[in-house]
């Protein structure tokens, strides 16, 4: 998904005339960066613990109101804030997370035993190899993780090399929300330390994958090409919402 | 058998020990229990440790032997805890505590993090346990109507891990043995535990026993056998 006035075309012919032929995702507020999401979408969402979590934009999407969401992160939110702050408003249906039992983790307990939240639990490894396969076109892979065990019922088996399998389907996302340190105007990221975690992973499995920046957006050449952690190509929105989380 | 619940995760590292119900046993302490883990790490492993207890064992490394610790949230070389005012919300462990990096160390993304979990480049896992069965069945991420469910990367390291060792408490806090014939609680994998450290006893599991390699002060067999629900070889 391109914004209106980008162009990815690299032989733009002489006859031409787009005034704005600029790639330019940077957009100047969160509201603006979540703009569209609508009801019901399901909502990649980058993070672990508090690492990486895109709490700015997490917020526009709690202000924004949409509901029947369902949610792919690592926790269940802990807190007021970030994924909490959707839970806590009403506006999620589902969540699918590895790890939902956190201290503080109030807001996801509450509405799962008001009985008003499905929870679907994933293996970690299997949860980021899910979305890793959305994002690489793979519908769907074997693994031992999870096999003859409880989250495993229900799935096809298959044994391979006298090991249990069991079949993953892939996990891709309407959105997907991440943080990460440094973007340029084609939308190249890198990441600070462990909040990289699911950012890559996410931007590479959602139709719109929206950024939200701790360091003000560079101009193209200013990353080093060697050191991109995530190409621009999976990045559609850049929104720079400073140092502080 | 029942196996009445704790009500927290599998290990907490503030728990007093549970085992004093024995007599003249003195058990280790689980400090002691972190230091005969480290010193059967071989030098030059990755490592993963688990949440709670097994994020004593780097406390206890020999002066100069070099692991590899792996943290499954991304990054290879994880550091002790920063000096007070040196936290960085992005630099926690899996327990999502302040850690730092060492000099050698990297970042990388989840997906490449279990890709090297699942994939069979971390040569020691270290968890904690709800129970653990003389065939090396790993119980850890359940307790069906006591807690929420809550896998995080258990079930990736029991079946990626070259090796999975179980650091705990070797009861209950209410006395139930955790070292049992067969788990009562989910399966996190079967047949992956190799080996067990407890306040108690460290053994390791072979031919569907539970042979135990060293013991703490005043434990017998006799004694051992009180607390544990499985069989047992005596090789101290």
């Amino acid at each position: 998904m391109l914004p209106a006035n980008g162009s990815s075309s690299h032989e733009a012919s002489v006859t031409d005339t787009r005034p704005l032929a600029r790639i330019d995702k940077e957009v100047a507020t969160p509201a603006q960066a979540v703009a569209g999401i609508g009801p019901g979408a399901t909502v990649l969402i980058g993070g672990f613990g508090d690492a990486g979590v895109p709490f700015h934009l997490l917020q526009a999407l709690a202000d924004l109101g949409v509901g029947d969401l369902t949610i792919v992160a690592n926790n269940a939110g802990t807190g007021d804030d970030g994924v909490a702050a959707l839970i806590r408003a009403g506006l999620v249906r589902r969540v699918i997370c590895s790890y939902p039992r956190s201290r503080g983790s109030v807001w996801f307990e509450r509405r799962h035993q008001e009985g008003s939240l499905e929870l679907e639990v994933v293996p970690q490894g299997t949860l980021t190899e899910r979305i890793r396969a959305a994002g690489a076109g793979i519908p769907a892979f074997f693994t031992p993780t999870a096999a003859d065990t409880a989250l495993g019922e229900g799935k096809e088996r298959r044994v391979f090399g006298g090991r249990a399998c069991v079949l993953e389907e892939a996990l891709s996302g309407d959105v997907a929300l991440i943080r990460a340190r440094r973007a340029d105007r084609w939308g190249n990221l890198t990441y600070h330390a462990v909040g990289r975690n699911y950012g890559p992973t996410m931007a590479s499995a959602a139709r719109l994958t929206v950024v939200e920046v701790s360091e003000p957006v560079v101009e193209i050449g200013d990353i080093d090409p060697e050191v991109v952690v995530t190409p621009g190509v999976y990045v559609d929105r850049v929104v720079f919402v400073g140092t502080e989380n | 058998m029942a196996v009445p619940a704790e009500r927290q995760e599998p290990n907490r590292a503030e728990e007093t020990d549970a085992s004093t119900q024995l007599g003249d046993v003195r058990p280790w302490t689980m400090t002691e229990v972190a230091g005969h883990v480290a010193s059967d790490l071989p030098v030059g492993a990755c490592v993963n440790l688990g949440i709670g207890l097994p994020t004593l064992v780097p406390g206890h490394m020999p002066a100069g032997v070099e692991v590899l610790l792996q943290c499954e949230n991304g990054m290879l070389g994880m550091g002790p805890r920063p000096p007070m005012g040196g936290e960085d919300p992005d630099r926690i462990d899996a327990g999502k505590g302040p850690v730092t990096i060492v000099p050698g160390g990297c970042y990388f993304n989840h997906n490449e993090a279990f890709a090297m979990i699942r994939g069979g480049h971390v040569d020691v896992s270290v968890m904690g346990a709800f129970q653990v069965s003389a065939t090396g069945d790993l119980a850890n991420w359940s307790v069906p109507g006591e807690l929420l469910p809550a896998v995080g990367g258990a079930m990736d390291l029991a079946i990626g891990a070259r090796r999975v060792v179980v650091m705990m408490r070797h009861t209950t806090k209410r006395g139930a043995p955790k070292l049992v014939a067969r788990c009562t609680y989910p399966l996190t994998a079967a047949g992956v535990v190799r080996r067990v450290y407890t306040d108690l006893a460290t053994a390791e599991i072979t031919d569907g026993r539970f042979v135990v390699r060293a013991a703490a002060p005043g434990v017998t067999r006799d004694t051992l056998a009180q607390v544990t629900s499985a069989p047992i070889a005596w090789d101290v």
